[in-house]
């Protein structure tokens, strides 16, 4: 179902969370709201879910005026970064609360959290205490407690942002799948670009209590709409005064009219990739991101006098 | 405890609790300490303990059960159970009320709230119950508009739940107020989206949080309520015979001062039941932390 927030102003105190902030978000999508701490994205999130109340503006889920309604009767489902999850209750009992308060008959409760348990992979631990599960294992059971009474949309507030990197990439990836299964229009907030890009259809860049620019990821990364946003979404250097992208730029290693000079200050590998720190001749320092078997084909070496231009 | 890690080795999130040095061996000065505490436990705590119970059954077990069994005795151990028991009721009940404002709530004059709440264990029992005595007494605040309606507050039962009220509200407090900042309102923020109103939330998520630690703080208060003596002292008004106001430890006192026999007996008896309420708060708090 489609979300619109239109002119949404919150306040704390003297501190302006979100700023006249507008968003459509489409309905069976996956958006990532993407910005630095503190930029409004997990306050916009949870005016959406009505958490918090916005000092003005209005909320619409699939059309019908939400601003006023109390969370408990948005029917939206929402997950925590820290899991949230109720210590003294069993990861069934956790699943089968929103069915349990909708007083739904036991057979069914059953049934459904049986189902959801095996979606998000726990079914053999229906019986333990949250405090028994690994960190990823708790937020998956708390992506199944939201979904269990069918939400209208899916809310999730930075949910991996407590796991490590090897989790998070292996639980970005499953929520993806996830989502193309389950349908269910989601809303994701995030810090981390690359979760953002990889996971979304629609990214929006939230950043001072404001929208940078809203697009699907490739539109975001190509043809960012001002400077923050290319800075947030990927590496960048400067050439010629201009921010490029490090990997579009193009290393020669003879004169050309078009391309200005430089000298390699130093290499490094990283992985796959290779670092070139580059001194151009008006002094300005830039750096180049090729791959190892590119810098090998142009045998680059500290010291040694180029030319750079930027492609496309 | 450490945390169960199932299908992600060393992925999990952090621990809940720092791990517990184990494995390391009692030094010189581990064992200096140990002492030191032992002889501590013993001469302030087992010698005492052991003097009062030897007192009480020297006189034979005729006397003990006399002493024990008489109208005044009787009476005041009634008297006390029943203050005891509905002041820690309205403990409680003040207690999650006074911890959930305190830490739910942001408002102004918090934190002077929160002092004033823990008043009690710094200020004394009589000068608590002088303070009733002036708000709710004859010539009190109150006193005078209470009387005319017919409620009789000090040198009665109403009062002394209050003094005794008093004295326990800070042991259930200071057990709730950890424990609710502690859990934060992620939990409680989580129910509410689920669909749970603000009671179901309470019933449903807040109070099973809270309830190792109540159990524990209810049992303390409950073993402070029966062993209270200065407040009730002076709001009881320590009416003996008919009307009686004592409570056991003003009895004791009473027999003491009067150099009367049989105050050991009930001084056991208050002994016994403030140790089977203590083994029970251990009790509940080893549950809690193996939980």
């Amino acid at each position: 179902m489609s979300i619109q927030a239109q002119g949404v102003t919150k306040r704390f105190g003297p501190f302006v969370a979100l700023d006249d902030v507008s968003l459509d978000v489409r309905p069976g999508g996956l958006t990532a709201l993407l910005g630095p701490s503190g930029g409004g994205k997990s306050t916009l999130l949870r005016v959406i879910g009505g958490l918090e109340t916005p000092d003005s503006g209005e909320v619409r889920i699939d059309g019908r005026d939400m601003t006023r309604v109390p969370a408990h009767e948005r029917g939206v489902g929402f997950v925590f970064q820290h899991y949230a999850a109720f210590e003294h209750l069993s990861v069934f009992r956790n699943v089968a609360f929103g069915l349990e308060i909708r007083k739904r008959p036991k057979d069914e409760i059953r049934r459904k959290v049986g189902e959801l348990l095996e979606l998000v992979h726990l079914e053999a631990f229906a019986d333990r205490r949250p405090a028994q599960l690994s960190g990823g294992q708790r937020q998956r059971m708390a992506l199944a407690r939201a979904l269990a009474a069918e939400p209208s949309v899916l809310l999730l507030d930075e949910p991996f942002g407590a796991l490590d990197t090897k989790v998070r990439r292996e639980l970005r990836a499953w929520l993806r799948r996830l989502h193309d299964e389950v349908q269910v229009t989601t809303v994701v907030v995030t810090h981390d670009q690359e979760e953002a890009l990889e996971v979304a259809d629609e990214v929006v860049v939230v950043n001072h209590g404001r929208v940078e620019q809203v697009g699907p990821p490739d539109e975001l990364y190509d043809k960012p709409a001002n400077d923050f946003v290319m800075e947030f979404l990927g590496p960048v250097t400067t050439l010629g005064g201009r921010l490029v992208r490090p990997h579009d730029v193009e290393i020669l290693t003879e004169r050309s009219a078009s391309a200005l000079p430089a000298r390699v200050a130093r290499l490094q590998r990283v992985g796959f990739d290779v670092r070139a720190d580059v001194t151009t001749s008006e002094g300005e320092a830039a750096w180049v991101q090729l791959t190892r078997a590119h810098a090998d084909a142009l045998a680059l070496a500290e010291g040694a006098d180029v030319w750079l231009r930027t492609r496309g | 405890m450490a945390e169960v890690v199932l299908d992600e080795p060393a992925t999990g999130a952090p621990p809940a609790s720092p791990p517990v040095p184990q494995g390391e061996r009692a030094t010189r000065g581990r064992r200096t300490v140990r002492w030191v505490a032992l002889a501590y436990v013993a001469v302030l705590v087992l010698v005492p303990l052991g003097v009062i119970t030897w007192r009480a059954f020297e006189p034979g077990l005729a006397a003990f059960w006399d002493a024990i069994s008489s109208e005044q005795a009787v009476t005041a151990f009634r008297l006390t159970l029943e203050v005891a028991l509905v002041s820690v009721l309205l403990g409680t009940l003040f207690g999650v009320g006074l911890g959930l404002l305190l830490v739910r709530f942001r408002f102004p004059g918090r934190r002077l709230l929160g002092v004033l709440a823990d008043l009690p264990i710094a200020v004394s029992p009589i000068v608590a119950g002088l303070a009733l005595v002036l708000v709710y007494g004859r010539n009190g605040w109150f006193g005078p508009a209470l009387e005319s309606a017919g409620i009789q507050v000090v040198y009665a039962v109403p009062g002394m739940i209050l003094a005794t009220t008093f004295v326990s509200l800070p042991l259930v407090l200071r057990e709730v107020v950890p424990v609710l900042e502690e859990a934060g309102t992620d939990p409680e923020q989580a129910a509410r989206v689920l669909g749970a109103g603000s009671w179901t939330t309470f019933r449903r998520i807040t109070l099973p949080t809270l309830r190792p630690a109540l159990t524990y703080g209810v049992v303390l208060a409950l073993a402070r309520a029966v062993g209270e003596f200065g407040a009730v002292a002076v709001v009881s008004g320590n009416v003996s015979g008919s009307g009686q106001t004592q409570t056991v430890t003003l009895v004791i006192a009473e027999r003491i001062t009067q150099l009367e026999p049989g105050a050991f007996p009930l001084a056991f008896v208050l002994i016994l039941v403030t140790v089977a309420a203590l083994l029970v708060a251990a009790r509940l708090r080893r549950k809690d932390v193996s939980a």
